[in-house]
């Protein structure tokens, strides 16, 4: 098989992997949007104050962010340290699939979840709650969802490496993602969170991504809506994360 | 004379300043089922670990299929398959479905539906491997290693923990590799197994390998002698018995046992003595020493020093 083909090969075994797996599909794919109606149904016409926008345009774009750290990051940090306790990542690397086609195949994986995340949200964003779709800041949007799907992916390699145990997977990953998204204004809205704690999450990506995809949303936006800024953090953590994973990803279990 | 397809010479590896492995030397011919049999720490998993290319090693030569494994590329993987000790299958695909994965990453794989059949798993082909009983899983294991059609086959440890069914069933299937002309390099810690597969068999023991030979050969360099054990006859005290028996046996109670290198003459004599008292000889026992008790006597007290014994 060429490289691409093979590439895609692995990619149709993790779909496969991923759509019959009733737990992943529940925490990757059910919860957000389960996040996504209770929150927009409660503040559907609240003013978030400073934006200028109702409640319901303030949490599309917030759950979009959370879906994609949860199909990148959250995905990848809790699979793979389960995967390599259970011996099978050191199967996989017995045999001639090459180390770069099964990373491949994984990203693949998240990107179109992720994907279908995007879709599924903006609709119901759309049709159960009026917010508009963007139009001429699409193009920020994909860019924005590009660089942080990828950036989540490298960190999700990263946090893979530094998890010893499949038993701490779960816990260490929603213990990194869990407060971010309340002290970035995902679950909470920005207006109601003190400056100094949104300084302290601006030290982390998930606030940065969040603020780029809001751009892309916000329909008060006049220009093409990229957050070159936020856009660069987000990248510079991919960056840590991917230096990490090389230097610290193993594929056997811990002896 | 072909080239082995494996050959060490002076293996050495060490853990934090313990040696694991101490000077191993071995060779493996082509279409042999060798065994590497040793008790749990003695250092068979580092040395197979080596010899896959997962580890790397402190000393010594190592060539497997005419390359380094530390150096191994996917050239080199597409002609070798693994049965690793431990690795799980994933739940939510079925045997079928892992098969065809697997056999998508070799250059020339064999038939998905006719490697299922060669391990005996043909009818439960599409059942999640979740469901699969243990032997099953390890059958398909041997399936997965088998896919890429490789000439040399690892199996560490393939039947530990297994019921005594489900082991047949897996020796079934090891022993079928003889007829594909696979070389198969065995790791066990069970006696029988290399005593029912292996054409060679070497025992490991505290890192050293301590005797290598055909399963016969190694029964018959201990010189082996024949053990005989009865009971004493109600009636009878040991002093009764005649001398030929009487000398050098381990009288326990009413329990005698004794060992010698021609036994029949010194049957003829028991038989006659109990026929000339009229008395019966319970329990009796004629036995020769098994592969186990060779096994047994040259691995005795080894790894007390515990050499690699939380890493092996």
């Amino acid at each position: 098989m060429s490289g691409a083909a093979l590439v895609l090969h692995q990619f149709r075994f993790d779909q496969k992997v991923f759509w019959r797996n009733g737990v992943a599909v529940f925490f990757t794919a059910a919860l957000p949007l389960i996040f996504l109606i209770g929150l927009a149904t409660v503040f559907k016409n609240r003013e978030i104050s400073g934006l200028d926008v109702k409640g319901a345009t303030y949490y599309v774009p917030a759950i979009l962010s959370l879906a994609v750290i949860s199909a990148t990051m959250v995905k990848l940090g809790t699979n793979l340290p389960a995967e390599r306790e259970a011996g099978q990542l050191k199967r996989v690397r017995g045999t001639p699939l090459p180390p770069a086609t099964f990373i491949a195949g994984r990203v693949g994986n998240s990107l179109v979840i992720t994907l279908i995340m995007v879709v599924l949200i903006a609709v119901i964003g759309r049709l159960l709650y009026g917010v508009h779709i963007p139009t001429h800041t699409m193009p920020a949007m994909l860019v924005t969802l590009a660089v942080g799907a990828i950036s989540f992916s490298c960190l999700g390699f990263a946090l893979a490496a530094l998890i010893p145990t499949a038993d701490a997977a779960p816990a260490v990953t929603n213990a990194t993602v869990l407060p971010l998204y309340f002290l970035s204004g995902v679950f909470i809205p920005q207006n109601e969170i003190p400056d100094g704690v949104l300084n302290f999450a601006d030290a982390f990506p998930i606030r940065h991504f969040f603020e780029a995809m809001f751009t892309a949303w916000d329909p008060n936006t006049t220009g093409a809506g990229f957050e070159f800024g936020h856009l660069a953090v987000v990248a510079a953590w991919g960056l840590l994360g991917l230096a990490i994973a090389i230097r610290f990803f193993r594929w056997e279990p811990r002896q | 004379m072909a080239e082995p397809v494996i050959s060490v010479k002076g293996l050495r590896k060490s853990y934090d300043g313990l040696e694991a492995v101490r000077g191993i030397d071995l060779e493996v011919d082509a279409g042999e089922i060798f065994a590497f049999l040793g008790p749990n720490g003695a250092g068979k998993t580092t040395t197979v670990e080596i010899l896959e290319g997962y580890r790397p090693r402190n000393e010594g030569e190592v060539s497997v299929l005419g390359v380094d494994p530390q150096s191994a590329d996917r050239g080199w993987r597409q002609r070798v398959g693994f049965v690793l000790q431990e690795s799980r299958l994933v739940p939510e695909l079925t045997p079928r479905e892992t098969l065809e994965q697997y056999a998508g990453y070799y250059a020339s794989p064999r038939d998905v539906d006719e490697t299922a059949r060669l391990v005996g798993l043909a009818e439960k082909a599409d059942v999640r491997t979740a469901k699969l009983s243990g032997g099953q899983q390890r059958r398909l294991d041997v399936a997965l290693a088998l896919i890429g059609d490789p000439e040399l086959l690892f199996l560490d440890e393939p039947t530990t923990g297994f019921d005594p069914s489900a082991r047949r069933q897996a020796w079934d299937v090891i022993a079928g590799l003889r007829g594909l002309g696979k070389t198969v390099f065995l790791t066990t810690h069970y006696m029988d197994e290399a005593q029912a597969l292996a054409d060679r068999v070497a025992i490991i023991s505290a890192g050293r390998i301590v005797a290598t030979g055909s399963p016969e050969e190694l029964g018959g360099d201990r010189e082996a002698r024949t053990e005989i054990s009865f009971r004493l006859p109600s009636g009878t005290v040991s002093a009764d018995l005649p001398d030929a028996v009487r000398d050098g046996a381990r009288i326990d109670a009413a329990a005698v046992s004794l060992s010698v290198d021609d036994p029949v003459p010194v049957l003829s004599e028991l038989t006659s003595w109990a026929t000339q008292r009229g008395v019966g000889l319970p329990g009796l026992q004629v036995r020769r020493p098994s592969l186990e008790d060779v096994y047994l006597e040259l691995t005795e007290g080894a790894g007390v020093d515990g050499a690699g014994e939380d890493r092996a």
